[in-house]
């Protein structure tokens, strides 16, 4: 798909009620023609799902579609984190579709993932027929009443008439404002029926009015704030991204010479390799991310939500700084931490007022002097950069692994992560230089996340290289769409950081547990009370077989000399998906770290080694 | 903690009730009462919630609110500048020895007795919650066999109105 110079294309539904346009003919349709009508004129080129008994009529209509390509997956769960991928990678609204009852349900957890992550997504669920709603009727189950907390809004629709219309509602909901998923749950009959359809339909949304443009005063107050500032740091959050503002964000962090944090949701939206980037906040943020905004005199935060792992504990994080908030969910400005000027709107508006706000005030002679700052975020990002050590045993280093696939990667390629050590290392490991390249689940933290995601990526961006990094736990959740990919001349890249354990937790439990490792080990069962555990190794199950099992090309690498020539390998093929066996080391872990419930000021830069900021920093 | 009154103004649609109430717990604010009927638009209900929070916290419950898609607009409705009323009937125990004594605090509070039996009488009252509760704990002594209370309704003083026909061009507050 295209590249834009600002970044990913903006999320927009297609159909907007433009007003003057003749009347469309109207078509006499069933139900199901008229939702595959609506999704072909709201340009849902991809869908990803399974039919089955109540979603049935509208798989019919599918089939004859030239315009909607349906990619049949292998469980719910991957078609809705496959819609979310491909949302995610192109700015387009993804899609996913499900029959009532099971398949609705195992769409819960990617819409709760969309929903963290505010990604523009609709799901479209078969619901039992409308007479039978309410009665327990086989397969049945309240999708609406299910995912009311984990959608931007739902509908029921048991009118036909009602399907193009709450369609066109639900891909503007879903792509406006502050994106996120929609479910529509369509009951069985109204699917059968005969109806009609014409387009566009007339919207019936009296209470969703977003704001985007932010207020001029707001702006002018946050553009002195920031000339003031003696140490500001620019908070960038995944709203960035999703308004499509890397481009004003970069002129706006050259103009004020602040430094630039990116959260994990942000990755790509400041390049990694810009001077003026001090890398990711947080839990396993950089030192000088974290400590930047501990020391700084002013936040500036744009599309970002003052998450818990941003913060750590709440009450101490960054004492001193004044807060400018912009976000386009109002909600979200004074919900962790007070905004003493807060901006409702989009990211792209508001970045670009600011540009001519700071300009004006550089005009008349205002200009922040950010030297003394700089010479210590310097020291800090000098001092404790991101790094690893090599296992002496000779193993893989699971860092290694990722650097080493992010350097030999070709340009543009997108990467999926899963949740865990894996994720850190690839957030921390590999440059991102340009938005909507790096794909995660930052909210919610969906284990599973990254294989589905980066099929639906790679449905969206076929000409771009994707790369799912997962680890064994992560991978061992959801493989199965790796035959999606298969089947569907996907072929995806996955490299399976394989250390034959849930790492974090494993992580977490050799620090905060005494090393006793609970239920995290991945080879080896309990085995009986007082005899060694049956331990298959890193073999079981066996990746490459599987990978091989499920159509795909399995590789394994174990040793560090083999690194280079493994990934090249694998770079190479095109013609099917890829699945690459990494055997790491099991003790890597993830730093920096901040403790989970402690202050930002107890950053670890490394076990046992806590920064030393010195005297009088502030 | 203070109390707020909030009137939030929804789409008569079915479920918009369920995602209010939903919000509030999963948000993990608490109501104090809370009351619902359609307004002179048949399109239009207006929910009345009362809500015990620190002022911060209220902000959060009115953006949240107003985040819902239903929801066309949240009107804080300050006591001074409101009227507000609860209505409640109660039975109460009254025999020919003390059913005089019961109808007088009846009058006293401008209430009506709507219907009588040889042991009880029942009573319906409207008010402010504060004169409702001066009733109910002078009626206490007599034995209150069955109370139920609405949930409380508000309304602005003055001629101005917040579901005027031009509602659907307003801005929300918040």
């Amino acid at each position: 798909m295209t590249e834009q110079a600002t970044g990913a294309p903006r999320p927009q539904p297609r159909p907007r009620h433009g007003g003057a346009q003749q009347p469309a003919p109207v078509e006499h349709v069933t139900g199901a023609q008229s939702l595959i009508r609506a999704l072909e004129e709201v340009g849902a080129d991809t869908v990803f799902g399974i039919p089955g008994g109540a979603i049935l009529p509208a798989y019919d209509p599918m089939m004859d579609s030239g315009r909607v390509r349906h990619i049949l997956v292998r469980h719910e769960q991957g078609a809705g984190h496959a819609a979310t991928g491909y949302a995610q990678a192109t700015g387009r609204v993804g899609v996913c579709m499900a029959t009532s009852g099971p398949g609705a349900t195992n769409l819960v957890t990617p819409i709760a993932d969309a929903h963290m992550d505010s990604v523009p997504l609709v799901a479209i669920t078969g619901q039992v027929a409308s007479k039978a709603i309410g009665t327990d009727a086989f397969q049945e189950a309240d999708i609406c009443g299910i995912t009311m907390p984990i959608t931007k809004h739902n509908f029921l629709v048991t009118d036909p008439a009602d399907i193009p219309r709450t369609i066109a509602e639900a891909f503007h909901i879903a792509s406006t404002g502050r994106p996120g998923p929609v479910l529509v749950d369509i009951a069985k009959d109204a699917l059968q029926a005969r109806t009609t359809f014409a387009w566009p339909p007339v919207p019936d949304l009296p209470g969703y009015r977003p704001v985007t443009k932010p207020h001029a005063k707001q702006i002018r107050e946050a553009a002195k704030l920031v000339v003031e500032a003696r140490r500001p740091v620019l908070y960038v959050g995944g709203g960035v991204l999703k308004a499509g503002a890397t481009g004003e964000l970069k002129v706006l962090a050259e103009l004020t010479g602040a430094p630039v944090t990116t959260t994990l949701m942000a990755l790509g939206a400041f390049p990694d390799t810009h001077p003026q980037h001090l890398g990711m906040p947080g839990m396993h943020g950089t030192v000088a991310a974290v400590t930047a905004l501990q020391k700084a005199d002013l936040i500036v935060a744009l599309g970002a939500r003052f998450d818990d792992r941003v913060t750590g504990k709440l009450d101490s994080f960054a004492p001193h700084a004044k807060i400018v908030h912009a976000d386009v969910d109002p909600a979200e400005i004074g919900k962790n931490r007070m905004a003493d000027v807060p901006i409702v709107g989009d990211a792209r508006e508001v970045i670009a007022d600011l540009v001519v706000a700071v300009q004006a005030e550089h005009d008349a002679g205002r200009r922040g002097d950010h030297a003394a700052w700089w010479e210590l975020l310097r020291r800090w990002r000098d001092t404790y950069p991101l790094g690893y050590d090599l296992p002496e045993d000779g193993s893989l280093s699971p860092q290694q692994v990722i650097e080493r696939l992010g350097r030999l990667a070709p340009e543009g390629t997108v990467y999926a992560a899963g949740v865990g050590q894996h994720q850190m290392w690839a957030a921390h490991f590999i440059d991102y230089d340009r938005p909507a390249t790096w794909l995660n689940s930052g909210g919610l933290g969906t284990m599973g996340y990254a294989v589905p995601a980066a099929l639906g990526a790679k449905a969206g961006l076929p000409d771009r290289t994707v790369w799912a990094v997962d680890g064994d736990g992560c991978f061992q959740m959801t493989n199965q769409e790796l035959v999606t990919a298969a089947l569907n001349n996907i072929p995806i890249k996955v490299a399976i950081i394989n250390n034959g354990a849930l790492g974090m937790v494993r992580q977490w439990q050799t620090l905060f547990y005494n090393q006793r490792y609970s239920n995290t080990v991945l080879h080896a069962g309990p085995g009986e009370p007082g005899q060694t555990p049956q331990n298959l190794g890193t073999r079981c199950p066996d990746f490459v077989k599987l990978a091989e099992a499920m159509g795909c090309v399995g590789l394994r690498c174990e040793r560090p000399e083999d690194l280079d020539t493994v990934i090249e390998k694998a770079n190479a093929i095109n013609d099917r998906p890829v699945v690459v066996d990494f055997i790491v080391h099991e003790d890597a872990m993830v730093w920096p770290m901040v403790a989970a419930g402690t202050s930002n000021d107890e950053v670890m830069a490394a076990r046992g080694v806590r920064p030393d900021f010195g005297d009088g920093d502030d | 903690m203070s109390k707020h009154t909030l009137s939030v103004l929804v789409e008569n649609k079915p479920g918009v009730l369920a995602r209010i109430t939903a919000l509030f717990s999963r948000r993990g604010f608490n109501i104090d009462s809370l009351a619902v009927g359609t307004t002179e638009h048949p399109e239009i209900s207006r929910i009345t919630i009362v809500v015990n929070v620190e002022d911060l916290p209220l902000e959060q419950v009115t953006k949240q609110l107003n985040k819902l898609v239903n929801v066309l607009k949240i009107v804080e409705l300050e006591p001074s500048a409101a009227v507000q009323r609860e209505l409640v009937l109660v039975k109460v125990r009254a025999d020919h020895e003390t059913r005089s004594q019961v109808v007088e605090i009846v009058q006293l509070f401008r209430a009506k007795t709507v219907d009588v039996s040889p042991e009880a009488v029942t009573i319906e009252a409207t008010g402010s919650s504060e004169k409702l509760e001066a009733m109910l704990r002078m009626l206490e002594q007599y034995g209150i066999k069955e109370l139920v209370q609405s949930g409380t309704i508000a309304v602005g003083r003055g001629s101005r109105s917040i579901t005027d026909r031009s509602l659907r061009a307003l801005e929300r507050s918040a």
